[in-house]
């Protein structure tokens, strides 16, 4: 998500500028292990489990947290991926264009859905993703994975796993590649 | 975007964009619900001044997936028939806070007129007389890509609008009176696209004179040729019957039989905007061909309209009179009967003013 917050935050596609490194590319495959342990715990096994990837940030994520369930159970686990665009709280306030292709590949009926993003931080992205997930079955649950919480939630909505709380101004800017996390700004163009 | 009437509005990269966009509705389509909430809220109004059964089914369809309210308007069961003018009719619309409409009219410029009335709606240009039926192109250039990304393996997202360069598009039949045909030569030009016109003298635009187009006066030497045979439909509402000596005449140079079908290239594309005449510009046993995607472009035209009203109503950010073009007082003043803009790209199309 943290593309989708740089390209929606004022102004409109600034230059991220990294003050701080908060996790290493190790940390965060230390993170993805730790949690895809606690997605086995919680879940008493991975029977069901379908992992739904929100566009663009938290597709790498759950394809990796995939790979990792792959070695603790005995099936692949399904790896799907939405974009939330058609379902956003701000269409007609800013542009909003779908970035990326949905594809959620099995019926969610009666399945546990692990949602997996990048950052969690308003919470209005989640938002729209559990209206857009109803829209393919009736999951019998749904948990939310992400690899930051910043904080600042808009709306009463909590991560089940976390790789890191990391507190949060609210201009900061969090920035999550394959190669770590950093926190820093976002300068004008 | 502020109102779609002719694919000249879009250009290259417009184009692109709905395609792009077009793809995503697609899939909304296949999902067991295929609906989203992304216009709640919004009215679109279809005001067909013309018979229609697809284009407004789709329109109408693709808005209520898109959750907007639909309101449906036909000039057969309008005050139009106590004498109220299009201007009347387009105002009083607005007035109740409609956000677009879908116009189609046997006039062309109908589309470009309503448009410059409407202060705050949004027009779509669902064919205007002889001159542009714009998502009809798209969705047929939406629908050749995606047999083009299936042939080659690929995503047709991934395609882009590069596989239209140098593709060879042949348009059959009437294109005098013929406002798929206009789209489809500029939206086909556009993408790079090579297109070659196929009709009796009889049935060319009087002047060809600023088309991007060349003309093959041998059908047969001309399909073995094409990637893409666009089929027309004879215009017998608009008089297409005088232009050509009888029917039978006109199949058996012009229409697509079984033999003429055998000269096709094996990957050949056949589109059609329906209805379909069998048995004069199609044979009936070619319509069931591999070749044609007559259905798959009816199940396309609805992600394609879909992605129109959402670029021109809820892809934009905030919209209404605030963002609305300055209306000069001289428009707003004008009265009723104001000279029909005529299409600078296709000279031809003036011939289509009042026509119907």
């Amino acid at each position: 998500m943290a593309e989708r917050e740089r390209s929606h935050t004022r102004p409109l596609g600034g230059v991220f500028v990294a003050h701080a490194r908060v996790l290493s590319a190790t940390d965060m495959q230390r993170a993805l292990t730790r949690m895809a342990h606690e997605i086995v715990e919680r879940n008493s096994g991975l029977d069901d489990i379908v992992l739904v990837g929100l566009q663009t940030g938290g597709v790498p994520l759950a394809r990796r947290m995939a790979d990792v369930l792959d070695g603790l159970g005995d099936a692949a686990i399904p790896v799907g991926m939405l974009d939330v665009a058609f379902y956003r709280d701000d269409i007609g306030l800013r542009p909003v264009l779908p970035e990326a292709a949905t594809d959620i590949p099995v019926d969610l009926t009666g399945r546990i859905v692990v949602l997996v993003d990048d950052v969690l931080f308003t919470g209005r992205t989640v938002r729209a993703a559990l209206n857009a997930l109803s829209d393919f079955g009736r999951a019998r649950a749904v948990q939310l994975a992400v690899m930051v919480d910043r904080g600042h939630r808009e709306l009463p909505i909590r991560p089940d796993f976390v790789g890191k709380n990391l507190p949060t101004q609210r201009e900061e800017m969090v920035d999550v590649t394959e190669d770590g996390v950093s926190i820093g700004k976002l300068e004008g163009r | 975007m502020r109102h779609l009437l002719s694919i000249a509005d879009l250009g290259r990269d417009g184009i692109e964009e709905v395609l792009a966009v077009s793809e995503a509705f697609a899939e909304v389509e296949r999902r067991p619900i295929p609906k989203v909430p992304t216009l709640r809220g919004k009215v679109v109004a279809t005001l067909f001044f013309e018979e229609s059964t697809r284009t407004r089914l789709s329109f109408e369809t693709a808005a209520k997936r898109l959750s907007s309210d639909v309101l449906s308007f036909s000039a057969a069961s309008s005050s139009l028939k106590k004498g109220e003018s299009l201007r009347d009719t387009v105002e009083t619309v607005e007035a109740m806070g409609i956000d677009a409409l879908v116009v189609r009219h046997p006039s062309a410029g109908a589309a470009h007129q309503v448009a410059r009335w409407a202060h705050r709606a949004r027009v779509v240009n669902a064919g205007d007389g002889w001159h542009e039926h714009p998502t009809q192109a798209l969705l047929d250039c939406f629908t050749v890509r995606q047999v083009l990304a299936e042939q080659a393996g690929k995503e047709a997202a991934s395609l882009g609008v590069g596989c239209f360069a140098g593709l060879r598009v042949l348009v059959v039949g009437d294109v005098r009176h013929s406002r798929v045909a206009r789209s489809e030569v500029l939206a086909y030009t556009a993408l790079g696209a090579r297109v070659t016109l196929a009709a009796p003298g009889s049935l060319l635009p009087s002047s060809l004179e600023g088309w991007p187009v060349t003309v093959a006066d041998d059908l047969d030497a001309a399909l073995g040729e094409a990637d893409v045979v666009s089929l027309l439909r004879l215009q017998a509402e608009r008089g297409s019957g005088a232009f050509v000596p009888s029917l039978r005449e006109y199949t058996a140079h012009w229409g697509l039989t079984a033999r003429r079908a055998d000269r096709l290239a094996d990957h050949a594309i056949v589109t059609h905007p329906g209805p379909m005449v069998r048995g004069v510009e199609i044979a009936s046993d070619v319509a069931e061909l591999p070749h044609s995607v007559v259905t798959r472009q009816v199940t396309n035209g609805v992600a394609v309209r879909m992605a129109v009203l959402f670029l021109l109503l809820g892809a934009g950010g905030p919209s209404g009179p605030a963002r609305s073009e300055p209306v000069s007082p001289e428009a707003e003043t004008a009265g009723s009967p104001e000279p029909v803009p005529v299409d600078p790209v296709l000279p031809g199309a003036a011939i289509g003013v009042g026509g119907g």
